[in-house]
């Protein structure tokens, strides 16, 4: 019997795919998220758009606060690190959280390397902006990649510049003579084993989904439609005017993608979407994709 | 012969593969309507919670019971397993009920408790079976009528009651199909 095989991890982010990871700060929300049908739940001390807003640095999640939302529900919980500080990673690792995301939305911690992520027997999901950077994560270890986007600006414009750049380099991947391949790893700077799994299987090595900025069903919907496994909605469920309500339909929305007639059914009566921001209004240094190398 | 595999949530496309890679046509199941072309149905590994009210929602739940009670074969992994049992220990969560067993989700822990094994099965022959266990629940008891396959540790992960196969692993994630083949002759039989 084996624990912690790469195959266990990233086995579940399979058994994700298809459905919607939503950010939830109380255990309250918790609940909610899970009667809408969440996969999973991401425990947060603030999501996204309040961390953007309250600026200093943002850490880890207090124990507390996690271990309360592991308590409230059956299906999987999630809770972010800060790029690089394994430490933060050993102490979710030991709440027994069921996956880390080592997260751009929290203030980095080391300004030049990642977490090792294989030395980890907990799985974890790691953003990504291009093919590059997603191979490097999977090759430190990370089980699942997600889009970055612009996280808590419920803006999806830079999730879908992000999935359509990793999909496009894949498809241009796919069209290379084998003997083209390793130049193409080294402009990507991404591991040359990495790069051929990729292109043989036309596909990123593990699941991908959507991040940072999705608010509406229309614009799950768009991301699947765009090659994403499965959504991750931050801001967007719990800062609109009626979460319960707009996170059931999400959730539709990202099984229906292809289905416009539902998709019309389920985005009627919603309620207040987030507030969003317009990502040219955002000093460069404020963009929280930006983190990650 | 075309077997559908529902496609609510989960790893859907893995069965899908596997499926197709033993030569049979594959429909993936979204709504109802679909139901009525298929020999067999599979239901996947995911949220058994999230793929539940789904099935309620979409109107899926009666007409899955339905094509059953008229001699559709199913196989259910993981979630799958969870949302056949007629019990699920300690939860009122939608189901089909179809499986004489009572079943405990997470049985084995969260994810840091996930693992994989060998498994040793005569009705799949000498060869272990490579069992990947994911947050994967366990049945406890199981009615007269329920044929155990395997357990782990005394916990039943293989099973079948007639033409329902559940188990609490996930063959779809290793190159093994064996287990899926002997679906496919399940829902030969039952044609």
């Amino acid at each position: 019997m084996e624990q912690g095989t790469f195959l266990v991890k990233a086995g579940l982010a399979e058994m994700l795919k298809g459905g919607v990871i939503m950010d939830v700060t109380t255990p309250e929300q918790a609940k909610i998220a899970e009667e809408a049908g969440a996969c999973a739940v991401m425990a947060l001390e603030r999501v996204p758009a309040d961390i953007r807003a309250a600026g200093g640095v943002a850490r880890m999640a207090d124990p507390t606060i996690v271990e309360k939302i592991m308590g409230a529900v059956t299906i999987p919980v999630m809770a972010k690190a800060r790029i690089g500080h394994f430490v933060e990673a050993r102490i979710l690792e030991s709440l027994g959280v069921d996956y880390i995301d080592e997260s751009e939305v929290l203030t980095p911690a080391d300004d030049k390397f990642h977490i090792n992520k294989n030395e980890f027997k907990v799985p974890f999901v790691c953003g990504a902006k291009n093919l590059g950077e997603a191979l490097r994560r999977i090759g430190e270890g990370a089980a699942m990649i997600r889009t970055k986007g612009e996280p808590g600006t419920g803006n999806v414009v830079e999730a879908v510049k992000h999935i359509r750049m990793v999909m496009g380099e894949i498809r241009v991947l796919a069209s290379l003579p084998d003997d083209e391949v390793a130049a193409f790893a080294k402009n990507i700077a991404a591991p040359l084993e990495l790069v051929k799994e990729t292109k043989k299987l036309g596909r990123l090595p593990v699941v991908n989904f959507a991040a940072g900025g999705i608010a509406t069903p229309a614009d799950a919907a768009l991301m699947m439609q765009l090659g994403c496994d499965g959504i991750f909605v931050g801001s967007g469920i719990f800062k609109s005017g009626d979460p319960a309500k707009r996170a059931k339909a999400i959730v539709a929305a990202t099984t229906y993608y292809n289905d416009p007639k539902v998709l019309a059914e389920v985005s009627k009566d919603l309620g207040e979407a987030m507030v969003g921001i317009e990502i040219s209004n955002i000093p460069a240094n404020e963009r929280m994709q930006e983190r990650g190398w | 012969m075309r077997i559908g595999v529902l496609a609510l949530q989960g790893a859907f496309r893995e069965h899908r593969l596997m499926l197709e890679g033993c030569g049979v046509e594959v429909t993936e199941v979204r709504k109802a309507v679909d139901v009525d072309g298929v020999d067999g149905l599979v239901i996947p590994g995911g949220e058994s919670t999230t793929i539940g009210k789904m099935l309620v929602d979409w109107g899926l739940m009666d007409k899955i019971k339905s094509r059953a009670t008229e001699g559709m074969a199913i196989y259910g992994t993981c979630a799958g397993m969870i949302l056949l049992a007629k019990e699920i220990v300690g939860s009122q969560q939608p189901r089909l009920g179809l499986l004489d067993v009572s079943v405990r989700r997470n049985a084995f822990g969260r994810q840091r408790e996930s693992f994989e094994a060998d498994l040793y099965v005569p009705e799949f022959g000498e060869q272990p079976l490579r069992a990947v266990f994911i947050r994967a629940p366990y049945i406890e008891s199981a009615g007269a009528a329920v044929k155990v396959l395997a357990a782990v540790d005394g916990h039943i992960v293989i099973a079948r009651q007639g033409k329902i196969l559940v188990t609490a692993f996930h063959p779809e994630l290793t190159q093994d199909d064996r287990i899926h083949r002997y679906f496919i002759d399940m829902v030969k039989d039952s044609a």
